[in-house]
């Protein structure tokens, strides 16, 4: 039985066409799955398996042992990591088997999983269309029935907006919440391990199982994790289960100007909400609007941090040259991709001496203006907040040529990472024959109120537009 | 804020990236462009903020290693350890010559050792 999940998630990979000539959702496959599989029921009950012979897929910027952990970068290309990451580990102690790598937007820097060393992903829903970034191809593998559920990382948006344009489950956890060690940093100040799930239940499972404290992070939580499934449960059986859920609607997420099709769900997705029994109540939060601006000056900043140590000495490739710092130029200049680049120099502007505090702390000021946001409306009595996942559902590959364009698909996503709280974006219905996806905002470590209420709303508004994958002959046209 | 290329090529050489000067004139363009959008941050009234540490701070732990993993004590085995340290004869090209321990040697050193390092 659990080898046969495992060989059903092969057989439906190459189906669909998740190979590079296809949807360009795997980069890698793990060459020992199916004996994982086998392995990893030995001597165990299932009750201590709650992932037994679970096929998962995994962003590849999350170290593996098995296989290669590139971040979809030449710099580095072929790189396979000595050690394993924490999340990963869990996953495999719980059962689950590692059925392969994901493509994702290089270093999980974009939102369309475009600027990829191995080329752009594919929706899976339409494959003229991208699947968001940047773990597109962790929401991708979910969406075209390949597994139940991924892993992906968030920084700005990174899980939930691709999770919106495929038509499925994505959860960013509180800051904290789950163990970073092993996830190759970004900007280590917003970046947090995430879930895409077939669904809300599949989602909690997934969290339950890779959450709570690490010795090896210093930054995860030292605070129990709750049975997020039995969160989920109550809501799925409950006759008014948001009986008494104050759910906030910012109006700075749904501006004048905003899509129509986008508009229309969430309309549709907030009557649902009262019929489930939760008030909504209209709320403000003045700082939105600066969280763009605020996330591309904060997030750059670190990653020209972290990136420094890809330098052709200690990982990955290398191009040579006379002199040491030429060595590092060449290298860096050759392994590194246009976006990556673009925002490796922008961290340094923003660093150096003279910009640092028109920039770099100036953002960092309003930042926690953004997080006092939060606070206001969560200690004025609303439980929750429900605002649109993205601006607009999935556009067409190529579409979007310009840096700032693309930057402000983050927009409703970027501000719970800024602040560290957790959201999940769940599907509310199509627009235009694309999927859309709604966003539940808590309180931190609020995640299993957060989690119930998707459950209620996914069940409220009926059956996910995915529930039945794509055929592989509409995913490979 | 306009970059110039000068500022593209201060900020390339700190970061230890090659910067071809023929992508000079869009890289300046586009950072200048995405920076335009930044200035929208100086009209935000920020008096009253104190970056501060964060509420949930991350946990401490005991200032210790972990256990060194050996099969007997270290001192079972060592000449000379104070603090957890072994004490070795004194290079010669240190000079001076002698142990570095205030210890007396005991029966395991071999003064005849020192400075033969």
């Amino acid at each position: 039985m659990t080898a046969s999940k495992v060989r059903a998630a092969l057989d439906r990979a190459a189906a669909v066409g998740a190979g590079r000539e296809g949807l360009n959702i795997l980069v890698a496959v793990n060459p020992r799955a199916e004996d994982d599989a086998a392995l990893s029921v030995v001597g165990r009950s299932e009750q201590e398996l709650p992932l037994s012979g679970e096929p998962v897929a995994v962003k590849d910027n999350i170290a593996t042992l098995d296989m290669p952990t590139t971040c979809g970068s030449r710099i580095l290309a072929g790189y396979v990591s000595p050690f394993e990451a924490t999340v990963v580990r869990r996953l495999r102690d719980a059962g689950a088997v590692i059925l392969g790598k994901t493509n994702m937007d290089e270093f999980a820097m974009g939102s369309s999983t475009e600027h990829s060393a191995y080329g752009p992903t594919r929706n899976p829903v339409d494959p003229s269309r991208v699947p968001g970034g940047s773990s597109g191809g962790s929401a991708a593998a979910v969406a075209a029935g390949i597994v139940r559920m991924a892993l992906g990382s968030e920084t700005g948006g990174s899980v939930r907006q691709p999770a919106s344009f495929c038509g499925v489950v994505g959860v960013k956890p509180t800051y904290g919440r789950v163990s970073r060690y092993g996830l190759v940093a970004f900007a280590s100040s917003l970046d947090q391990v995430g879930v895409l799930g077939r669904t809300v239940d599949d989602a909690a499972l997934a969290l339950g199982v890779i959450a709570g404290r690490d010795p090896l992070d210093a930054t995860s939580a030292e605070r129990a994790v709750p049975d997020y499934r039995a969160d989920v449960r109550r809501a799925a059986t409950a006759a008014a289960p948001l009986a008494g859920v104050v759910v906030g609607r910012p109006r700075e997420y749904f501006p004048v100007a905003m899509h129509g099709g986008v508009r229309d769900r969430c309309a549709v997705a907030l009557d649902a909400l009262v019929r489930l029994g939760a008030t909504v109540r209209d709320v403000s939060m003045p700082h939105t609007d600066y969280a763009i601006p605020v996330y591309y000056i904060v997030a750059p900043a670190e990653a020209s941090s972290n990136l420094a140590r890809f330098d052709g000495v200690r990982y990955g490739a290398r191009v040579s040259a006379d002199a040491l710092a030429a060595m590092y130029d060449a290298t860096r200049s050759q392994g590194f991709g246009p976006e990556v680049t673009r925002r490796i120099l922008l961290g340094t502007y923003v660093l150096s001496a003279g910009y640092y505090d028109a920039y770099y702390k100036r953002a960092q000021e309003v930042r926690a203006l953004i997080t006092q946001d939060f606070r206001r409306v969560f200690a004025d009595g609303v439980h929750l907040l429900f605002t649109p996942t993205t601006p607009t559902p999935a556009f067409p590959l190529g579409a979007i040529s310009d840096p700032y364009e693309m930057y402000l698909n983050d927009i409703f996503t970027a501000t719970a990472n800024l602040a560290g709280v957790p959201a999940i974006s769940i599907p509310i219905g199509l627009a235009d024959g694309l999927p859309v996806g709604g966003q539940i905002i808590a309180p931190h470590f609020g995640e299993g109120p957060m989690l119930a209420a998707a459950a209620a709303l996914e069940r409220a508004l009926g059956a996910s537009p995915l529930t039945t994958p794509p055929s592989p002959a509409a995913a490979r046209s | 804020m306009s970059v110039t290329f000068d500022d593209v090529r201060h900020i390339a050489a700190l970061a230890r990236v090659g910067v071809d000067e023929r992508k000079l004139p869009a890289l300046a363009n586009e950072l200048s462009g995405i920076l335009a959008h930044m200035a929208v941050l100086t009209r935000v009234d920020t008096s009253s903020v104190e970056i501060g540490p964060p509420a949930v701070a991350t946990p401490w732990r005991a200032d210790s290693g972990p256990p060194i993993p050996l099969m007997h004590p270290l001192p079972s085995f060592a000449p000379i350890v104070r603090d957890g340290f072994l004490l070795v004869p004194r290079l010669a090209t240190h000079g001076g010559g002698g142990h570095t321990g205030d210890s007396e040697p005991s029966g395991n050193e071999r003064p005849e050792d020192e400075g033969s390092a």
